[in-house]
């Protein structure tokens, strides 16, 4: 019952929080802490360095709010959470903002009375395999034995795309990405499936990553993007639009070393908006400081410098950018004006 | 105490009552009910306020939707187009395989390692003592996950598996035997086998009248395995062999055809039954140490033959000392299965109350239905253990 006790946890911290809230914006300040739900450790999205550092796409967009609304990017708590009691937490409110590799459904978006503020990370399903197994699609898979993360909507995915090609597999569940890790490299499945981008997170994991390859088919969508309770719209638009403002840094070239200097330059009325210099009073209505975006890009970063930094070409992961390029670049990343 | 007892000298002013000391009693402890009850309302009724608030869907129907996930053991039959209803009875199905079986193995483990520790053999029973020592001292959940590790990682890949005999291949994906497949008549077999068991269970009341009236002992054990054994198979030729069989063979990927026992499943039973076996050694130990030495000396001195001794006269007064703390055994053995889901064996904790729940997010509910699944296993083994311990008891007159 161990993997239950933190659900038990969360339901009674259901139970026993009386009905009156403060509004998250007001405990967040109150507290001087952002308190930020991440992964249990997922190279380049979320994972302690060295030194005890938490690095990663997702920890970036939780220093990115603790910047916005505390205007220092250090003022995080991270809260390291399994797939199966992240909601319960989040519910709960033990933690300010989900920041997880989580995918956007529809089902947790209604369902489970929880906001999806954007999407930092276009994602999609796919099949690791070892080289020798001499497999070059997935439609080569029938009747494998597939390790899988529980726990997740992966296992939704495998099932529908097994079944709509008629082919029959093995599933193996597997409770965190290191059991599967060992359960993979020990040959009790012949594939690893989950999102892409951990997949490629996974093979560098591995003793030999050059002998293991990442098939071409994509077999879902899964957007995945920072999370927050219903009923605080405040809340919900902050943590939206700190991800906004990430984008539109980019797009507009503003950078951590640049934004200082591209503030003063009043031929850019985009930029001064953005950065707060043009007296238009957005960070007011968001319940912020005029140098909110200010805070997040200088640092942390714009969305571009981010990407490159935990997940890009120049990491272990070697991810291109993909579908999360901008839209002027021929991805889709896109992001609403701030004006 | 009754309540007329009570109205008898039923004090007329409050103090007077307070006074008393019987009545004193009933109010502190309506009072103690009235809090409980008021705290466990307080936290019900807060939850389903604070639930509502958030907006969240609170019901069981979430039950008739479709599951949309695979298992990979399954004891019945189960497609991902059924319902999480369904997937749930896979996975209590799938617990109960696993604590039967368990419940089964630890116990000739168990007696076996507590008469062995008692044995006069100095290397035997030292290293039955080293068994209990080590197995009990160390966290199941370690041992379940040893287990799973020696699986994966001692025994051969599929690929470069060979067969240990005609149609028997052990891998680190399982352990693939070849499956007997009944045909038409083989109903038969099935029949002569339970008039067998019900044949024996006749004639142990027929031996047990005679012995009682002639004392004359008939050969039960004999008799008994002659009936539930020899018939099935006596009928199984006289149908003319209605069997057959479906040997793995090994296609594409894995091995397709006959019976394949998962990894997942013989660790976590090899290791919840080494566990618990070492409790109820020790438990076996201490009901036969509890029979005194005089009464085996007066059944040999009566001329009683040793092994009738042990049987007749030292197990059952052993018992009555063994079977309240097996019962626990069996219990915590149960409840400890709930840690398959380390390794990834499907039981209820871990279709029902993993992937169902991480997809319809109705924690609380399914909550509800796993404790309630638990609290009944546990109390029907514990009551089957009573009712069975009600007659091994010791009869006082």
């Amino acid at each position: 019952m161990k993997k239950l006790l933190p659900l038990a946890v969360g339901i009674a911290a259901i139970a026993a929080t009386s009905g009156a809230y403060a509004t998250t914006l007001e405990d967040v300040k109150s507290a001087d802490v952002l308190k930020c739900g991440v992964s249990t450790g997922l190279a380049g999205f979320a994972t302690p360095d060295d030194a005890g550092n938490w690095q990663g796409l997702d920890v970036d967009l939780c220093r990115a709010v603790a910047a916005a609304v505390l205007g220092d990017s250090e003022k995080v708590e991270f809260v390291p959470l399994s797939s199966k009691v992240r909601f319960e937490v989040l519910k709960s409110g033990e933690i300010d903002v989900l920041s997880r590799v989580t995918t956007w459904t529809l089902t947790r978006d209604v369902g489970l009375g929880l906001n999806f503020a954007g999407v930092n990370y276009y994602d999609g399903q796919g099949f690791m395999v070892s080289k020798e197994l001499g497999v070059n699609s997935a439609s080569e898979l029938d009747g494998a034995s597939v390790c899988i993360q529980t726990g997740t909507t992966t296992e939704l995915n495998l099932s529908e795309y097994f079944r709509l090609n008629n082919m029959t597999y093995e599933p193996v569940p597997v409770e965190t990405s290191a059991e599967g890790r060992s359960a993979y490299s020990a040959g009790r499945c012949d594939i690893y499936t989950t999102d892409a981008s951990a997949l490629a997170a996974q093979r560098s994991g591995l003793e030999n990553p050059a002998d293991h390859i990442i098939l071409p088919e994509i077999i879902s969508k899964e957007p995945l993007g920072p999370v927050v309770r219903h009923g605080d719209d405040q809340w919900f638009d902050i943590v939206k639009w700190t991800h906004n403002a990430m984008l539109n840094a980019e797009e507009l070239g503003v950078t951590s070393a640049n934004a200082m200097e591209r503030s003063k330059d009043a031929s850019n009325p985009a930029v001064q908006k953005l950065l707060g210099t043009a007296d238009a009073g957005l960070g007011a209505q968001l319940g912020l400081s005029e140098d909110w975006a200010m805070n997040i890009i200088t640092q942390v970063g714009n969305y571009s410098e981010s990407f490159e930094r935990n997940v890009g070409a120049e990491t272990p992961l070697k991810l291109a950018r993909g579908l999360n390029a901008l839209w002027t670049n021929g991805g889709i990343q896109y992001a609403p004006p701030i004006k | 105490m009754s309540v007329s007892d009570v109205s008898e000298k039923a004090p007329s002013s409050l103090g007077a009552m307070w006074r008393d000391k019987k009545t004193r009693a009933i109010i502190m402890q309506i009072v103690a009910v009235i809090a409980v009850l008021l705290f466990f309302g307080w936290l019900v009724n807060n939850t389903v306020s604070n639930i509502e608030n958030l907006g969240i869907k609170v019901g069981f129907d979430f039950l008739w939707n479709t599951a949309s996930y695979d298992i990979n053991q399954t004891l019945i039959d189960y497609t991902a187009n059924d319902t999480h209803f369904r997937a749930g009875l896979v996975g209590l199905l799938n617990t109960l395989l696993v604590a039967v079986c368990g419940v089964i193995l630890a116990t000739i483990l168990g007696f076996s390692a507590g008469v062995a520790r008692l044995s006069n053999n100095f290397v035997l029973s030292r290293l039955m003592q080293v068994y209990v020592e080590a197995v009990r001292n160390v966290p199941v959940l370690l041992q379940i996950l040893l287990w799973y590790g020696i699986i994966l990682h001692s025994f051969p890949r599929v690929k470069a598996a060979e067969p240990i005999i005609e149609g028997v291949i052990a891998t680190n994906r399982g352990l693939f035997l070849p499956q007997p497949l009944p045909q038409d008549g083989f109903g038969w077999v099935w029949i002569a086998f339970f008039a067998g068991i019900i044949g024996s269970f006749f004639f142990r009341r027929y031996a047990k009248k005679a012995l009682d009236s002639t004392g004359k002992q008939l050969p039960v054990l004999w008799a008994s395995l002659g009936l539930i054994i020899g018939l099935p198979i006596i009928v199984y030729f006289l149908m003319g062999q209605p069997l057959g069989v479906s040997m793995p063979e090994l296609k594409g990927f894995n091995y397709k055809g006959g019976f394949a026992i998962k990894p997942e499943f013989l660790a976590l039973w090899l290791a919840l039954s080494i566990y618990t076996g070492a409790f109820i050694a020790e438990i076996v130990r201490a009901g036969i140490l509890s029979v005194s030495h005089g009464q085996s000396e007066a059944a040999h001195a009566l001329g009683i033959k040793p092994s009738l001794t042990m049987r007749l006269v030292v197990v059952p007064q052993a018992l009555r000392v063994i079977i309240p703390p097996l019962i626990s055994q069996y219990l915590n053995l149960t409840k400890n299965s709930s840690l398959a889901i380390a390794i990834g064996y499907m039981d209820i904790v871990a279709t029902l109350g993993g992937i169902s729940l991480n997809q319809s997010g109705r924690a609380l509910e399914i909550m509800l239905i796993i404790l309630s699944v638990y609290l009944f296993l546990s109390l029907s083994i514990s009551g089957v253990m009573n009712i069975y311990n009600e007659r091994v008891k010791l009869v006082e007159r």
